[in-house]
Protein backbone atom coordinates (compact mmCIF):
# COMPACT_ATOMS: atom_id res chain seq x y z
CA UNK A 1 0.00 0.00 0.00
CA UNK A 2 2.83 2.41 0.90
CA UNK A 3 4.62 1.78 -2.36
CA UNK A 4 1.43 2.06 -4.43
CA UNK A 5 0.65 5.51 -3.01
CA UNK A 6 4.27 6.63 -3.33
CA UNK A 7 4.38 5.57 -6.96
CA UNK A 8 1.10 7.36 -7.74
CA UNK A 9 1.33 10.56 -5.74
CA UNK A 10 3.89 10.53 -2.90
CA UNK A 11 6.77 12.95 -2.42
CA UNK A 12 9.15 10.20 -1.30
CA UNK A 13 10.28 11.19 2.19
CA UNK A 14 14.07 11.17 2.57
CA UNK A 15 14.49 10.40 -1.14
CA UNK A 16 13.41 13.98 -1.74
CA UNK A 17 12.02 16.73 0.50
CA UNK A 18 8.77 15.05 1.57
CA UNK A 19 9.66 14.96 5.26
CA UNK A 20 10.41 18.70 5.22
CA UNK A 21 7.10 19.59 3.57
CA UNK A 22 5.32 17.34 6.07
CA UNK A 23 6.95 19.20 8.97
CA UNK A 24 5.56 22.52 7.74
CA UNK A 25 2.09 21.01 7.31
CA UNK A 26 2.07 19.56 10.81
CA UNK A 27 3.69 22.46 12.68
CA UNK A 28 2.30 25.47 10.83
CA UNK A 29 -0.93 24.08 9.32
CA UNK A 30 0.36 24.89 5.83
CA UNK A 31 -1.45 23.43 2.84
CA UNK A 32 0.75 21.48 0.47
CA UNK A 33 1.43 24.29 -2.03
CA UNK A 34 2.38 26.80 0.64
CA UNK A 35 4.50 24.23 2.51
CA UNK A 36 6.39 23.34 -0.69
CA UNK A 37 7.04 27.01 -1.47
CA UNK A 38 8.33 27.59 2.07
CA UNK A 39 10.72 24.61 2.02
CA UNK A 40 11.88 25.29 -1.53
CA UNK A 41 12.80 28.86 -0.63
CA UNK A 42 14.80 27.68 2.38
CA UNK A 43 16.68 25.16 0.22
CA UNK A 44 17.17 27.54 -2.69
CA UNK A 45 15.34 25.33 -5.19
CA UNK A 46 11.92 25.40 -6.86
CA UNK A 47 8.82 23.66 -5.49
CA UNK A 48 9.00 21.39 -8.54
CA UNK A 49 12.56 20.37 -7.58
CA UNK A 50 11.46 19.22 -4.13
CA UNK A 51 10.25 15.87 -5.49
CA UNK A 52 13.31 15.33 -7.68
CA UNK A 53 15.60 12.65 -6.26
CA UNK A 54 18.47 13.75 -8.51
CA UNK A 55 18.52 17.24 -7.00
CA UNK A 56 17.60 16.45 -3.41
CA UNK A 57 20.02 13.53 -2.94
CA UNK A 58 23.07 15.77 -3.22
CA UNK A 59 21.43 18.80 -1.63
CA UNK A 60 20.37 16.89 1.48
CA UNK A 61 23.94 15.71 2.01
CA UNK A 62 25.34 19.20 1.42
CA UNK A 63 23.12 20.79 4.09
CA UNK A 64 23.37 17.86 6.51
CA UNK A 65 19.68 17.02 6.89
CA UNK A 66 19.94 13.26 6.39
CA UNK A 67 20.14 11.12 3.28
CA UNK A 68 18.32 7.96 2.27
CA UNK A 69 21.41 5.79 1.95
CA UNK A 70 23.88 4.79 4.64
CA UNK A 71 26.66 7.33 4.17
CA UNK A 72 29.34 7.25 6.89
CA UNK A 73 30.07 10.63 8.41
CA UNK A 74 26.75 12.25 7.53
CA UNK A 75 24.37 13.56 10.25
CA UNK A 76 21.79 10.98 11.28
CA UNK A 77 18.81 10.93 13.65
CA UNK A 78 18.82 13.83 16.12
CA UNK A 79 21.87 15.46 14.50
CA UNK A 80 20.11 15.65 11.12
CA UNK A 81 16.93 16.94 12.79
CA UNK A 82 18.84 19.74 14.53
CA UNK A 83 20.03 20.84 11.09
CA UNK A 84 16.42 20.67 9.85
CA UNK A 85 15.41 22.96 12.74
CA UNK A 86 17.98 25.51 11.59
CA UNK A 87 17.02 25.16 7.94
CA UNK A 88 13.26 25.52 8.40
CA UNK A 89 13.28 27.85 11.42
CA UNK A 90 11.20 25.49 13.57
CA UNK A 91 11.66 23.61 16.85
CA UNK A 92 11.49 19.81 16.82
CA UNK A 93 10.25 18.19 20.05
CA UNK A 94 12.83 15.37 20.15
CA UNK A 95 15.66 17.87 19.62
CA UNK A 96 14.34 20.00 22.46
CA UNK A 97 14.32 16.90 24.69
CA UNK A 98 17.83 15.97 23.56
CA UNK A 99 19.14 19.43 24.44
CA UNK A 100 17.38 19.26 27.81
CA UNK A 101 18.93 15.87 28.67
CA UNK A 102 22.31 16.88 27.23
CA UNK A 103 22.38 19.92 29.51
CA UNK A 104 22.06 17.64 32.56
CA UNK A 105 25.33 15.78 32.05
CA UNK B 1 -18.30 -1.89 -27.82
CA UNK B 2 -14.91 -1.71 -26.10
CA UNK B 3 -14.81 -2.76 -22.48
CA UNK B 4 -12.38 -1.49 -19.86
CA UNK B 5 -10.80 -3.72 -17.24
CA UNK B 6 -11.61 -2.20 -13.85
CA UNK B 7 -12.54 -3.25 -10.31
CA UNK B 8 -15.47 -3.78 -8.00
CA UNK B 9 -15.47 -2.45 -4.43
CA UNK B 10 -14.29 -5.84 -3.16
CA UNK B 11 -11.27 -5.73 -5.50
CA UNK B 12 -12.49 -8.28 -8.04
CA UNK B 13 -11.99 -7.58 -11.75
CA UNK B 14 -14.96 -6.41 -13.80
CA UNK B 15 -15.21 -5.35 -17.46
CA UNK B 16 -17.32 -2.27 -18.16
CA UNK B 17 -17.99 -0.06 -21.18
CA UNK B 18 -17.11 3.63 -20.98
CA UNK B 19 -20.82 4.40 -20.83
CA UNK B 20 -21.28 2.05 -17.88
CA UNK B 21 -18.30 3.63 -16.10
CA UNK B 22 -19.69 7.11 -16.77
CA UNK B 23 -23.08 6.12 -15.38
CA UNK B 24 -21.46 4.79 -12.19
CA UNK B 25 -19.40 7.96 -11.83
CA UNK B 26 -22.56 10.04 -12.19
CA UNK B 27 -24.44 7.84 -9.71
CA UNK B 28 -21.57 7.93 -7.21
CA UNK B 29 -21.23 11.70 -7.14
CA UNK B 30 -25.01 12.08 -7.01
CA UNK B 31 -25.19 9.74 -4.01
CA UNK B 32 -22.57 11.77 -2.09
CA UNK B 33 -24.21 15.07 -3.04
CA UNK B 34 -27.61 13.82 -1.95
CA UNK B 35 -26.39 12.37 1.35
CA UNK B 36 -24.09 15.24 2.31
CA UNK B 37 -26.04 18.16 0.90
CA UNK B 38 -22.96 19.08 -1.14
CA UNK B 39 -22.15 19.86 -4.76
CA UNK B 40 -21.86 17.15 -7.42
CA UNK B 41 -18.58 16.96 -9.33
CA UNK B 42 -18.51 19.32 -12.30
CA UNK B 43 -18.68 18.06 -15.90
CA UNK B 44 -14.93 18.63 -16.31
CA UNK B 45 -14.16 16.74 -13.10
CA UNK B 46 -16.38 13.86 -14.19
CA UNK B 47 -14.59 13.65 -17.55
CA UNK B 48 -11.21 13.73 -15.77
CA UNK B 49 -12.27 10.96 -13.40
CA UNK B 50 -13.51 8.77 -16.27
CA UNK B 51 -10.19 9.34 -18.05
CA UNK B 52 -8.28 8.18 -14.94
CA UNK B 53 -10.43 5.07 -14.52
CA UNK B 54 -10.31 4.15 -18.22
CA UNK B 55 -6.52 4.56 -18.51
CA UNK B 56 -5.33 1.21 -19.86
CA UNK B 57 -1.99 1.36 -18.06
CA UNK B 58 -1.68 -0.76 -14.94
CA UNK B 59 -0.24 2.15 -12.91
CA UNK B 60 -1.24 5.80 -13.13
CA UNK B 61 0.12 8.81 -11.25
CA UNK B 62 0.04 12.56 -10.80
CA UNK B 63 2.09 14.90 -12.95
CA UNK B 64 5.63 15.64 -11.77
CA UNK B 65 5.61 18.45 -9.24
CA UNK B 66 2.08 17.64 -8.04
CA UNK B 67 3.12 15.07 -5.43
CA UNK B 68 1.70 15.27 -1.90
CA UNK B 69 2.72 14.18 1.60
CA UNK B 70 2.05 10.60 2.74
CA UNK B 71 1.09 10.06 6.39
CA UNK B 72 0.26 6.70 8.00
CA UNK B 73 -1.96 4.85 10.40
CA UNK B 74 -1.21 1.63 12.37
CA UNK B 75 2.51 2.44 12.36
CA UNK B 76 4.84 -0.54 12.19
CA UNK B 77 1.89 -2.96 12.45
CA UNK B 78 1.53 -2.96 8.65
CA UNK B 79 4.88 -4.76 8.69
CA UNK B 80 4.80 -6.72 11.97
CA UNK B 81 1.08 -7.22 12.56
CA UNK B 82 -1.38 -9.93 11.62
CA UNK B 83 -3.88 -9.67 8.79
CA UNK B 84 -6.32 -7.74 11.00
CA UNK B 85 -4.20 -4.74 10.14
CA UNK B 86 -3.27 -6.10 6.71
CA UNK B 87 0.05 -6.70 8.43
CA UNK B 88 2.80 -8.69 6.80
CA UNK B 89 3.44 -10.84 9.87
CA UNK B 90 7.18 -10.12 9.83
CA UNK B 91 8.62 -10.31 13.35
CA UNK B 92 10.76 -7.20 13.74
CA UNK B 93 11.39 -4.50 16.31
CA UNK B 94 9.46 -1.26 16.28
CA UNK B 95 12.70 0.59 15.52
CA UNK B 96 13.26 -1.69 12.51
CA UNK B 97 9.70 -1.03 11.36
CA UNK B 98 10.13 2.73 11.61
CA UNK B 99 13.47 2.85 9.81
CA UNK B 100 12.36 0.46 7.07
CA UNK B 101 9.43 2.78 6.33
CA UNK B 102 11.76 5.79 6.36
CA UNK B 103 14.59 4.30 4.30
CA UNK B 104 12.90 1.86 1.91
CA UNK B 105 9.16 2.57 1.75
CA UNK B 106 9.39 6.30 0.90
CA UNK B 107 7.36 7.47 3.91
CA UNK B 108 7.15 11.24 4.47
CA UNK B 109 6.00 10.67 8.08
CA UNK B 110 5.54 7.60 10.25
CA UNK B 111 4.19 6.64 13.66
CA UNK B 112 4.53 4.31 16.65
CA UNK B 113 1.56 2.08 17.39
CA UNK B 114 0.43 -0.30 20.16
CA UNK B 115 -0.67 -3.70 18.87
CA UNK B 116 -4.29 -2.94 19.92
CA UNK B 117 -3.98 0.55 18.34
CA UNK B 118 -6.41 2.14 20.82
CA UNK B 119 -6.09 4.81 23.53
CA UNK B 120 -7.39 2.68 26.41
CA UNK B 121 -4.90 -0.25 26.27
CA UNK B 122 -1.97 2.17 25.94
CA UNK B 123 -2.51 3.55 29.45
CA UNK B 124 -1.09 0.58 31.43
CA UNK B 125 1.96 0.34 29.13
CA UNK B 126 2.58 4.07 28.67
CA UNK B 127 6.12 3.87 30.08
CA UNK B 128 7.01 1.24 27.48
CA UNK B 129 5.58 3.42 24.71
CA UNK B 130 7.47 6.47 25.97
CA UNK B 131 10.74 4.56 26.08
CA UNK B 132 10.32 3.21 22.55
CA UNK B 133 9.41 6.70 21.33
CA UNK B 134 12.59 8.13 22.86
CA UNK B 135 14.80 5.41 21.37
CA UNK B 136 13.30 5.70 17.89
CA UNK B 137 13.34 9.52 17.92
CA UNK B 138 17.11 9.34 18.43
CA UNK B 139 17.42 7.45 15.15
CA UNK B 140 14.66 8.55 12.81
CA UNK B 141 14.65 11.77 10.76
CA UNK B 142 11.16 12.00 9.23
CA UNK B 143 8.32 13.32 11.47
CA UNK B 144 7.43 10.44 13.81
CA UNK B 145 4.09 10.49 15.62
CA UNK B 146 2.20 8.24 18.01
CA UNK B 147 -1.00 6.80 16.60
CA UNK B 148 -4.07 5.31 18.26
CA UNK B 149 -7.80 5.07 17.74
CA UNK B 150 -10.05 6.70 20.35
CA UNK B 151 -12.12 3.49 19.99
CA UNK B 152 -14.68 4.36 22.64
CA UNK B 153 -16.36 0.98 22.23
CA UNK B 154 -13.71 -0.39 24.60
CA UNK B 155 -15.18 1.72 27.42
CA UNK B 156 -18.55 -0.08 27.24
CA UNK B 157 -19.60 -3.37 28.83
CA UNK B 158 -18.32 -6.09 28.65
CA UNK B 159 -14.88 -4.54 27.91
CA UNK B 160 -15.18 -1.37 29.99
CA UNK B 161 -16.85 0.21 33.03
CA UNK B 162 -19.87 1.80 31.31
CA UNK B 163 -23.17 0.28 30.32
CA UNK B 164 -23.43 -0.59 26.64
CA UNK B 165 -25.80 1.85 24.90
CA UNK B 166 -26.74 -0.79 22.31
CA UNK B 167 -27.91 -3.17 25.07
CA UNK B 168 -29.65 -0.40 27.02
CA UNK B 169 -31.53 0.83 23.98
CA UNK B 170 -32.80 -2.69 23.31
CA UNK B 171 -34.32 -2.49 26.82
CA UNK B 172 -35.85 0.93 25.90
CA UNK B 173 -33.58 2.63 28.50
CA UNK B 174 -32.84 5.55 26.20
CA UNK B 175 -31.94 8.13 28.86
CA UNK B 176 -29.59 5.69 30.58
CA UNK B 177 -27.96 4.79 27.25
CA UNK B 178 -27.28 8.48 26.61
CA UNK B 179 -25.92 9.00 30.14
CA UNK B 180 -23.53 6.07 29.76
CA UNK B 181 -22.29 7.39 26.40
CA UNK B 182 -21.70 10.83 27.88
CA UNK B 183 -19.79 9.36 30.84
CA UNK B 184 -17.66 7.23 28.51
CA UNK B 185 -16.90 10.29 26.36
CA UNK B 186 -15.60 12.18 29.40
CA UNK B 187 -13.45 9.19 30.35
CA UNK B 188 -12.07 8.98 26.83
CA UNK B 189 -11.17 12.68 26.88
CA UNK B 190 -9.29 12.21 30.18
CA UNK B 191 -7.40 9.24 28.77
CA UNK B 192 -6.51 11.12 25.58
CA UNK B 193 -5.01 13.93 27.64
CA UNK B 194 -3.05 11.47 29.80
CA UNK B 195 -1.66 9.33 26.98
CA UNK B 196 -0.90 12.17 24.56
CA UNK B 197 0.88 14.39 27.10
CA UNK B 198 3.07 11.45 28.15
CA UNK B 199 3.94 10.72 24.53
CA UNK B 200 4.68 14.40 23.97
CA UNK B 201 7.01 14.27 26.98
CA UNK B 202 8.89 11.46 25.21
CA UNK B 203 9.68 13.68 22.21
CA UNK B 204 6.98 12.64 19.75
CA UNK B 205 6.42 14.86 16.72
CA UNK B 206 2.71 14.67 17.39
CA UNK B 207 -0.35 12.44 17.80
CA UNK B 208 -2.57 10.82 15.19
CA UNK B 209 -6.14 10.16 16.37
CA UNK B 210 -7.22 7.60 13.80
CA UNK B 211 -10.70 6.17 13.07
CA UNK B 212 -12.36 8.82 15.22
CA UNK B 213 -16.10 8.33 15.87
CA UNK B 214 -15.99 4.60 15.18
CA UNK B 215 -18.31 4.23 18.20
CA UNK B 216 -20.54 7.03 17.02
CA UNK B 217 -21.30 10.60 17.96
CA UNK B 218 -20.24 10.37 21.64
CA UNK B 219 -16.87 8.97 20.50
CA UNK B 220 -16.48 12.05 18.27
CA UNK B 221 -17.36 14.42 21.14
CA UNK B 222 -15.01 12.61 23.54
CA UNK B 223 -12.17 12.86 21.03
CA UNK B 224 -12.80 16.52 20.19
CA UNK B 225 -12.93 17.33 23.91
CA UNK B 226 -9.67 15.43 24.50
CA UNK B 227 -8.02 17.24 21.59
CA UNK B 228 -9.25 20.59 22.89
CA UNK B 229 -7.79 19.89 26.35
CA UNK B 230 -4.57 18.62 24.81
CA UNK B 231 -4.23 21.77 22.69
CA UNK B 232 -4.59 23.92 25.82
CA UNK B 233 -2.02 21.81 27.67
CA UNK B 234 0.42 21.48 24.75
CA UNK B 235 0.04 24.47 22.38
CA UNK B 236 2.90 23.37 20.10
CA UNK B 237 1.98 19.68 19.70
CA UNK B 238 1.06 18.48 16.20
CA UNK B 239 -2.34 16.78 16.12
CA UNK B 240 -3.88 14.83 13.25
CA UNK B 241 -7.52 13.82 13.53
CA UNK B 242 -8.81 11.22 11.08
CA UNK B 243 -12.35 9.88 10.88
CA UNK B 244 -13.97 6.43 10.74
CA UNK B 245 -16.62 7.17 8.14
CA UNK B 246 -18.12 9.83 5.93
CA UNK B 247 -21.00 10.27 8.36
CA UNK B 248 -20.98 10.45 12.17
CA UNK B 249 -23.31 7.73 13.45
CA UNK B 250 -25.97 9.06 15.79
CA UNK B 251 -25.88 6.36 18.46
CA UNK B 252 -26.51 8.95 21.19
CA UNK B 253 -28.38 11.21 18.82
CA UNK B 254 -28.28 14.50 20.70
CA UNK B 255 -24.75 14.93 22.08
CA UNK B 256 -23.14 18.24 21.13
CA UNK B 257 -19.71 19.76 20.69
CA UNK B 258 -19.38 23.55 20.71
CA UNK B 259 -23.16 23.85 20.71
CA UNK B 260 -23.61 21.66 17.62
CA UNK B 261 -25.23 18.23 17.45
CA UNK B 262 -22.54 16.05 15.86
CA UNK B 263 -24.71 13.11 14.76
CA UNK B 264 -25.04 13.03 11.00
CA UNK B 265 -22.16 15.39 10.20
CA UNK B 266 -20.30 14.91 6.93
CA UNK B 267 -16.61 15.67 6.15
CA UNK B 268 -17.12 19.34 5.24
CA UNK B 269 -18.83 19.81 8.63
CA UNK B 270 -16.53 17.51 10.64
CA UNK B 271 -13.41 19.46 9.65
CA UNK B 272 -14.78 22.69 11.16
CA UNK B 273 -15.09 21.00 14.56
CA UNK B 274 -11.64 19.40 14.25
CA UNK B 275 -10.17 22.84 13.60
CA UNK B 276 -12.13 24.36 16.48
CA UNK B 277 -10.80 21.67 18.84
CA UNK B 278 -7.20 22.37 17.79
CA UNK B 279 -6.18 19.80 15.17
CA UNK B 280 -3.41 20.65 12.68
CA UNK B 281 -4.34 18.14 9.98
CA UNK B 282 -7.73 16.52 9.21
CA UNK B 283 -8.36 13.11 7.66
CA UNK B 284 -11.75 12.69 5.95
CA UNK B 285 -13.15 9.28 5.10
CA UNK B 286 -15.53 7.80 2.57
CA UNK B 287 -16.32 4.14 3.11
CA UNK B 288 -16.28 1.71 0.19
CA UNK B 289 -19.39 -0.23 -0.89
CA UNK B 290 -18.13 -3.67 -1.97
CA UNK B 291 -21.19 -4.24 -4.18
CA UNK B 292 -20.50 -1.18 -6.31
CA UNK B 293 -17.76 -0.54 -8.87
CA UNK B 294 -14.49 1.36 -8.40
CA UNK B 295 -16.01 4.10 -10.57
CA UNK B 296 -19.01 4.50 -8.24
CA UNK B 297 -16.96 4.35 -5.03
CA UNK B 298 -14.19 6.66 -6.21
CA UNK B 299 -16.60 9.22 -7.61
CA UNK B 300 -18.52 9.25 -4.34
CA UNK B 301 -15.33 9.49 -2.26
CA UNK B 302 -13.84 12.30 -4.34
CA UNK B 303 -17.11 14.25 -4.04
CA UNK B 304 -17.13 13.98 -0.23
CA UNK B 305 -13.43 14.82 0.11
CA UNK B 306 -13.56 17.72 -2.33
CA UNK B 307 -16.38 19.25 -0.28
CA UNK B 308 -14.00 19.09 2.70
CA UNK B 309 -10.90 20.54 0.99
CA UNK B 310 -13.07 23.33 -0.46
CA UNK B 311 -13.86 24.68 3.01
CA UNK B 312 -10.92 23.55 5.14
CA UNK B 313 -8.20 25.93 6.25
CA UNK B 314 -6.29 22.91 7.61
CA UNK B 315 -4.21 20.60 5.43
CA UNK B 316 -6.37 17.60 4.47
CA UNK B 317 -4.85 14.08 4.42
CA UNK B 318 -7.54 11.80 3.00
CA UNK B 319 -7.77 8.27 4.44
CA UNK B 320 -6.89 5.85 1.65
CA UNK B 321 -6.32 2.45 3.18
CA UNK B 322 -8.27 -0.72 2.65
CA UNK B 323 -11.96 0.09 2.11
CA UNK B 324 -11.77 3.88 2.32
CA UNK B 325 -11.24 6.74 -0.13
CA UNK B 326 -12.62 4.69 -3.03
CA UNK B 327 -10.08 1.90 -2.52
CA UNK B 328 -11.46 -1.66 -2.64
CA UNK B 329 -12.20 -3.38 0.67
CA UNK B 330 -9.53 -6.04 0.47
CA UNK B 331 -6.51 -7.12 2.49
CA UNK B 332 -4.42 -6.63 -0.62
CA UNK B 333 -5.97 -3.79 -2.61
CA UNK B 334 -5.05 -4.08 -6.30
CA UNK B 335 -2.26 -1.77 -7.47
CA UNK B 336 -4.24 -0.47 -10.45
CA UNK B 337 -7.14 0.56 -8.19
CA UNK B 338 -4.94 2.19 -5.51
CA UNK B 339 -2.99 4.32 -7.98
CA UNK B 340 -6.20 5.49 -9.68
CA UNK B 341 -7.73 6.51 -6.34
CA UNK B 342 -4.49 8.24 -5.28
CA UNK B 343 -4.27 10.25 -8.52
CA UNK B 344 -7.95 11.23 -8.46
CA UNK B 345 -7.79 12.45 -4.85
CA UNK B 346 -4.82 14.70 -5.62
CA UNK B 347 -5.93 16.01 -8.99
CA UNK B 348 -9.68 16.37 -8.42
CA UNK B 349 -10.26 16.54 -4.66
CA UNK B 350 -7.07 18.65 -4.23
CA UNK B 351 -5.90 16.92 -1.05
CA UNK B 352 -2.72 18.03 0.75
CA UNK B 353 -1.76 14.49 1.65
CA UNK B 354 -2.80 10.85 1.66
Amino acid sequence: MSIAHFVASGMGGLRTGGDLVARMQFTKNMKVGKAKDYVAKKLGVTAFDLSDEYILRELREDVGIGVLTGVPGTPKGIAAKMNIEDLLGIKINSCEKFRKYHAKR
Amino acid sequence: MAKYCTRMGDGSTVYMTKEEIKQDVLDGTADAADMGGIKDLTADEIEHLIEIICDTNRIVGVARGEEVVLSYDVGQLDMTGDNGNSGGGVPASRLNGALVHERTLCADTFELAHSDYSIKPVKPVIANEMNDMEVIQNNIIIPYFYGAMPNMGLYYSPDGPYGNPADLMRQFKIDEAQEQAEAAAKHLARDILYVATKIDDAGSDGFNFDTTASAGDADFVGTLTGVEQLRKERPDMSIMLGMAGENVMGIHGEIEYDGKVVAGLFPHQQVALAEKAGANVFGPVSNTNTGKSLAWNLSRAVTFVKSCTDVSSLPVHVNMGMGVGGIPMSETPPLDAVTRCSKAMVEIAKVDGV
